[in-house]
C-alpha cells in the first residue's frame, strides 16, 4: 500500500488507512513529549475529508483541554476523492472549527512555499513555549487524481485542473522566487531532475531485487512473542503449503518461525 | 491404551496427553514481559478488601513504581464512578491522574499517542457499553499497531479498563459483556479476573504487558467481593487458565462475575454425586487451551458458561476449539449456559442471567446420566 510507511529514526509513525484516526495519537504522543520536558512537538497531518472524521473533533478538544504541544496541519486540497469541499462542509473551511474547540488557528496559502514555512516555524515555536496546540489551514488544491486507480476528469472539469497546475503551481512559484534571487537556474534544474530520476531508478532497481520475506513473518509482531495458537497455524500452513506450492506465490520463501 | 489412542490418529494422541497442572506447554501462551509465574505469596501479609479496593491498590502500585504510567479517563480524578481511582490524583498530580473529555474515541486515540512513546496508558472507559465509540481505536489501531509498522512502533502500555456484567438493575447500557467482540482481534489480550486477589495481581500484569490490554472489571463484584488480598507488589500470569476447584465427571470453564453463579453449581451438584472441575480462563485471548484441554481429556464433558449472550459468544470458540481438540474423548455435546439473544434487559434481568438453576438442572444433568449409560456400553463394544 503506497504512502504507509513509518520510520523510527525519522520520528515518523507508521501510516494507516483509516482517516484522522491519527490525530488523536498526535495529542497522546505530545502530552508524553510535555511531561518529558522535551524541546520537541508533534505534528499531524490530515486533509479536507479528514476534518469531518469524528477522530478530528476528539483530538481538537483534547489538544485544548490537555494543553499538548501538537500542530494539526490541514492539507485542504478541495477534494475527498470525488467529493468536494462544498459536500464536506459548510463552515468556512477548517480553520473555523480549531477556532471552535479553543485551539489558535490560523489559515496559510498551501502553495506559496515560504508562507508555509513561516508559519509552521512560528506554530512550532508558540506549541512548545506554550505548550498548546495550533491548527494550520493549508489551502491547496489537488491536481493529481485520488490514486492511479482515479481518473478524476469524470467529476471535475479538465480546465479546473488545468488552471490550478499553470497559474498556482507551487513548485513554479517557488521556483521563479529562487530565480529571482539569483540562485537557481536552467542548469541547476536539469542537474536537479537528472540526479533525483537517476535516485528514484536506482531504488526500484534496489527494491525490486530485495527477496520477500518468509511466510513465517507473517505471525510475528502480531504481539511482543509469538503465542501458541499462531506456532500452530504456522505450522498447518506450512504443511499445507509444501504439499500444494503450485498454489502459492513462489518468491514467498517457506522458513519456521523460531521459537520463542 | 497408548496403541488404542494412537489408531485414532496422531492429533488425538497429542491432544489428550494428562498434564501435569504446572506444565508450560514449549511454546509459550504466556508473553515475554516481565510477568513471572509466581502464585501470590499466601505468606504476605494480606487485607480484606472488595475489587474495587484491590483494583485502586494495584494503580496505585503501577504509578509509584513506574513514573511513566498514567491514569484518565472520564471523572477519574474525583476518584471514579465506581471508586476505583480514589486518592491517585491527589498523590500523583492532576498531570499523571486526570479527567478527560466525554469521547471514548479519544480516550482511547491519546492513550494509543502516549503508549506509543514508551508510556503506561491507563484509559478508563467509565462502563464497557460505551466503548464502542472506541472499537475503530481498539481495532484499526491499537492492534495492530505494532503488526503494521514491522515492530518499529508499538503501543504495548495501552491498557484500558471497564466495568462490564449484569449489576441486578443496569438495564441495556449499564450490564453489557461485549467481550466476544474483542476476541476476535489479533493483536489484543482481553483479561477478565473474577475476585479482588486475582483483579489486582491481573491488573498490574496487564499494565506492564508490553501488548495493549482490554481489562474488563465484574461491576457486580466491586462491592459485594471481599477477600484476602497480599497488600504488596505481585502480578498473576497472562493466558494461564486456573483450575479453582478439581472434579473428575464434567469440566466447566468461566470467567468474571460467572465463577461464583458456577461453583455455586458445582456445590449443589456434588450433594447428588457429581464431581465439577471449575476452570477461570482469566485471559480470552490468547486463551490456555492447554489447561482445558487437560481437563475435558479427563472429564469427557465441557461446559462453558457467560452472561454475554449465547450465539457468536465467547464460548462457541472454547467449545469448536475443543470439539476439535478432543471430540474422541467426549461423552456428551459441549453445553453453553449463557444470556439469551436479547439486549439485556430492566424488568427481566432475573429470567435473563444464566443463573445457577440454569447451570445445573435443565442443561447437564440429564445428559450425564444418559451419557454415562451410553460410553459404558460403548467401551464395551471397543475394548471387548
Amino acid at each position: 500500500m503506497p504512502v504507509h510507511y513509518g520510520s523510527k529514526k525519522l520520528n515518523y509513525f507508521t501510516v494507516a488507512s483509516t482517516i484522522a484516526s491519527q490525530l488523536p495519537h498526535a495529542v497522546g504522543a505530545a502530552y508524553s513529549l510535555k511531561m518529558d520536558g522535551k524541546d520537541a512537538c508533534v505534528v499531524g497531518y490530515f486533509g479536507d475529508g479528514g476534518s469531518s472524521e469524528g477522530d478530528f473533533h476528539a483530538a481538537l478538544n483534547f489538544a485544548a483541554v490537555l494543553e499538548a504541544p501538537v500542530i494539526f496541519l490541514c492539507r485542504n486540497n478541495g477534494w475527498a476523492i470525488s467529493t468536494p469541499a462544498s459536500d464536506q462542509f459548510r463552515s468556512d473551511g477548517v480553520v473555523v472549527k480549531g477556532q471552535a474547540y479553543g485551539v489558535r488557528s490560523i489559515r496559510v496559502d498551501g502553495n506559496d512555499a515560504l508562507a508555509m514555512y513561516s508559519a509552521v516555524r512560528s506554530a512550532r515555536e508558540m506549541a512548545i513555549t506554550e505548550q498548546k496546540p495550533i491548527l494550520i489551514e493549508a489551502v491547496t488544491y489537488r491536481v493529481g487524481h485520488h490514486t492511479t486507480s482515479d481518473d478524476s476528469t469524470r467529476y471535475r472539469p479538465l480546465e479546473e485542473i488545468e488552471w490550478w497546475q499553470m497559474a498556482r503551481n507551487p513548485l513554479t512559484l517557488y521556483r521563479k522566487w529562487l530565480e529571482s534571487n539569483g540562485w537557481w537556474n536552467d542548469e541547476a534544474e536539469a542537474e536537479l531532475r537528472s540526479n533525483s530520476r537517476k535516485e528514484l531508478l536506482k531504488a526500484i532497481q534496489v527494491a525490486e531485487k530485495i527477496e520477500k520475506p518468509p511466510v513465517g513473518d507473517m505471525f510475528t509482531d502480531v504481539y511482543d512473542a509469538v503465542p501458541s495458537n499462531l506456532f500452530e497455524q504456522e505450522k498447518l500452513l506450512q504443511q499445507t503449503v509444501t504439499r500444494y506450492p503450485q498454489d502459492y506465490p513462489s518468491d514467498v520463501p517457506v522458513r519456521a518461525v523460531p521459537s520463542s | 491404551m497408548a496403541s488404542v489412542l494412537g489408531r485414532y490418529g496422531r492429533k488425538w494422541s497429542l491432544g489428550c496427553v494428562s498434564y501435569h497442572k504446572n506444565h508450560l506447554p514449549r511454546f509459550s501462551t504466556v508473553t515475554h514481559s516481565a510477568v513471572p509465574s509466581e502464585p501470590i505469596q499466601q505468606q504476605q501479609a494480606g487485607r480484606s478488601m472488595n475489587l474495587y479496593s484491590a483494583i485502586n491498590q494495584a494503580l496505585h502500585i503501577a504509578l509509584e513504581s513506574d513514573s511513566r504510567s498514567y491514569v484518565f479517563g472520564e471523572d477519574v480524578g474525583f476518584g471514579g464512578v465506581f471508586r476505583c481511582t480514589t486518592g491517585l490524583a491527589e498523590r500523583f498530580g492532576k498531570h499523571r491522574v486526570f479527567n478527560t473529555p466525554l469521547c471514548e474515541q479519544g480516550i482511547v486515540g491519546f492513550a494509543i499517542g502516549l503508549a506509543a512513546m514508551d508510556n503506561r496508558a491507563v484509559a478508563e472507559i467509565q462502563f464497557a457499553d460505551y466503548i464502542f465509540p472506541a472499537f475503530d481505536q481498539i481495532v484499526n489501531e491499537a492492534a495492530k499497531f505494532r503488526y503494521r509498522s514491522g515492530g518499529q512502533f508499538n503501543c504495548g502500555g495501552l491498557t484500558i479498563r471497564a466495568p462490564y456484567g449484569a449489576v441486578g438493575h443496569g438495564g441495556h447500557y449499564h450490564s453489557q459483556s461485549p467481550e466476544a467482540f474483542f476476541c476476535h482481534v489479533p493483536g489484543i489480550k482481553v483479561v477478565i479476573p473474577r475476585s479482588p486477589s486475582q483483579a489486582k495481581g491481573l491488573l498490574l500484569s496487564s499494565i506492564r504487558d508490553q501488548n495493549p490490554v482490554v481489562f474488563f472489571e465484574p461491576k457486580w463484584l466491586y462491592r459485594l467481593s471481599v477477600e484476602e488480598v497480599p497488600e504488596h507488589d505481585y502480578m498473576l500470569p497472562l493466558s494461564e487458565a486456573e483450575v479453582i476447584r478439581e472434579g473428575s465427571d464434567i469440566t466447566l470453564v468461566g470467567w468474571g462475575a460467572q465463577l461464583s453463579i458456577m461453583e455455586q453449581a458445582c456445590i449443589d451438584a456434588e450433594k447428588e454425586g457429581i464431581s465439577c472441575e471449575l476452570i477461570d480462563l482469566k485471559t480470552l485471548i490468547p486463551w490456555d487451551k492447554e489447561t482445558v484441554e487437560a481437563s475435558v481429556s479427563k472429564t469427557g464433558r465441557l461446559l462453558v458458561s457467560h452472561e454475554a449472550p449465547i450465539t457468536g459468544g465467547f464460548g462457541a470458540e472454547i467449545s469448536a476449539s475443543i470439539v476439535e481438540r478432543c471430540f474422541l474423548r467426549l461423552e456428551a455435546p459441549v453445553s453453553r449456559v449463557c444470556g439469551l439473544d436479547t439486549p439485556f434487559p430492566l424488568v427481566f434481568e432475573p429470567f435473563y442471567m444464566p443463573n445457577k438453576n440454569k447451570v445445573s438442572r435443565k442443561y447437564w444433568f440429564p445428559k450425564i446420566c444418559v451419557t454415562t449409560w451410553c460410553s459404558s456400553a460403548s467401551w464395551q463394544l471397543v475394548f471387548g
